[in-house]
């Protein structure tokens, strides 16, 4: 495994070199566009839901912020992880390489993005009056799991996509859903008991939950709660490797 | 100690309605049962080894089922039965200038055609100047790939590639590619590679080339094996001689009575 990684390592690095120079190439803006933006719509949010949810919540522009941190993460990874493999299909039918390196090199790239938002996540913490203690270390390992989880989901997505062409709106809609669900704007606390524990079915309201509970509330989640997560990271992860490993020479076949 | 070697390799291929569809076209052509998938045999049984040094011409017409036998040595496809055994590593040129990629420049493209083909970059930083300077694209370095003419493009394709030392070498209709000049370099380069002891597998329409160059020949009609031998000229001339008559030779009667009707279809004309 090791042996193989160090032979790949050379291509990996060029492949994630050019899906950096392919995406910022001709935009004035550049990388500064991939902040600006989840900054944007979480001035959107900010203005539009602090009459309806605002009051009530401490802290409710850092609560904003750590659903939409997480949120736009998960949703650029996928989106841009699905299209990963058939992206590069004139490589793969051509060449024997690994298949997932293409799609880990795109989340590389929404993992940067991801580290560059969380920089100004926490200025904005700053800002927010919040107070940082030793418990934000805690935070690597939602993080953590969230990377996992994306690659897992991109796994999915990008192999489902080589075989139905239409996945990618199914996808979008299916987003738009989770985004309603995943308590992004609003709190959960008016719900019953029986509704407030459906959440946890929602991986990526774990994820937003995990980030609030440390960074506003200053507690570190039960272990059951870590437990769930790790579930959640290993039941995706797996079914994505077993597609790809069940269908790396066929996916030729589709392309 | 044989390099390569395919036993009784068959690979199923299947086309059909599979291709290009979305979720929702499957669902309604399953309900209306109008999905079809068709399954047919691209090879059949091919068995054949080849030593350290030996150049193999696959020969065959259109959908004999070569590019998928060259996918299966190279191990981008998995025979459905039969086993291929390489020893070694293996470069192979497949359809050369795709791949590259349009938006990012020569400089760019020579790394990752680099990176794909299994080179370090140590490796690459040493050989690049060579590379480009084989390939006579001194001035469009940083140039966007897509600028490049069909045949740079094969000739930058064929410069990456020819630098590696590998122990098997796949070219498929890599050498019909540049103009007069740089078809002679290549093929002088070739020769070399052959001498340093490398094994080849050059998939060509030119019967001139393969009668050339290829010290051994497999013919190939619709996956299945029909000679494979080092009898070049024989196995050359039956083939020509079938494309004009149209007639699949069932033994190796058959091959010499095609050989020799060539040769007397030969001798008559000149």
């Amino acid at each position: 495994m090791i042996k193989k990684m160090r032979k790949f390592q050379f291509l990996f690095e060029e492949l994630v070199k050019r899906d950096f120079k392919k995406k910022y190439k001709r935009t004035v803006l550049g990388m500064a566009w991939s902040i600006l933006s989840p900054l944007l719509t979480l001035l959107v949010m900010r203005l539009v839901f602090t009459q309806f949810f605002g009051r009530d919540t401490p802290h409710y522009t850092t609560y904003l912020f750590c659903g939409n941190l997480v949120f736009s993460y998960f949703s650029d990874s996928t989106n841009q992880g699905m299209t990963s493999l058939i992206g590069n299909s004139a490589i793969f039918t051509k060449v024997n390489v690994p298949k997932y390196l293409f799609l880990f090199s795109k989340n590389v790239q929404t993992l940067i993005n991801f580290g560059l938002t969380l920089c100004v996540f926490f200025v904005f913490c700053i800002i927010d009056d919040i107070t940082f203690t030793w418990k934000l270390v805690c935070l690597l390992y939602p993080i953590a799991c969230l990377v996992l989880f994306n690659i897992g989901v991109g796994l999915i997505l990008s192999a489902l996509f080589v075989f139905f062409r239409d996945i990618q709106y199914l996808w979008s809609v299916f987003t738009q859903l989770l985004m309603y669900m995943s308590a992004i704007f609003y709190t959960i606390d008016r719900y019953s008991y029986n509704v407030q524990c459906l959440f946890l079915l929602n991986p990526v309201y774990l994820f937003i939950r995990y980030f609030r509970k440390i960074v506003i509330e200053a507690t570190i989640p039960t272990i059951w709660f870590h437990l769930l997560m790790a579930a959640d990271v290993i039941i995706v992860l797996g079914i994505g490797c077993w597609m790809y490993k069940k269908y790396n020479h066929r996916f030729l076949y589709y392309v | 100690m044989s390099v390569l070697q395919l036993e009784n390799v068959s690979i199923r291929y299947m086309t059909g309605d599979f291709k290009d569809i979305g979720l929702k076209e499957y669902v309604m052509r399953r309900l209306k049962h109008n999905y079809h998938v068709t399954e047919f045999w691209a090879d059949r049984d091919v068995t054949f080894s080849l030593e350290k040094g030996d150049m193999l011409g696959i020969i065959g017409t259109n959908g004999a089922g070569k590019s998928t036998l060259l996918k299966a040595i190279s191990g981008i496809m998995e025979p459905t039965k039969g086993w291929v055994k390489r020893e070694g590593n293996i470069a192979a040129l497949l359809e050369l200038a795709s791949g590259f990629d349009g938006d990012l420049t020569v400089r760019e493209n020579t790394y990752l055609r680099g990176a794909m083909l299994g080179y370090t970059r140590k490796f690459m930083d040493e050989m690049y100047d060579q590379i480009i300077d084989f390939a006579e694209l001194q001035d469009f370095q940083d140039r966007p790939f897509k600028q490049l003419s069909s045949g740079m493009k094969s000739r930058l394709a064929f410069s990456i590639a020819s630098l590696v030392q590998p122990d098997i070498l796949i070219l498929d209709e890599v050498l019909s590619v540049g103009d007069g000049a740089f078809r002679k370099k290549s093929e002088a380069k070739m020769r070399e590679i052959i001498n340093g002891g490398a094994t080849t597998i050059l998939v060509s329409h030119s019967i001139d080339q393969v009668r050339d160059m290829c010290s051994k020949v497999l013919w190939l009609d619709k996956g299945r094996q029909i000679a494979f031998g080092d009898e070049v000229q024989l196995y050359c001339d039956a083939y020509e001689e079938f494309l004009m008559a149209k007639r699949l030779p069932k033994n190796r009667e058959d091959i010499e009575n095609l050989a020799k009707a060539f040769e007397d279809r030969q001798a008559s004309e000149n």
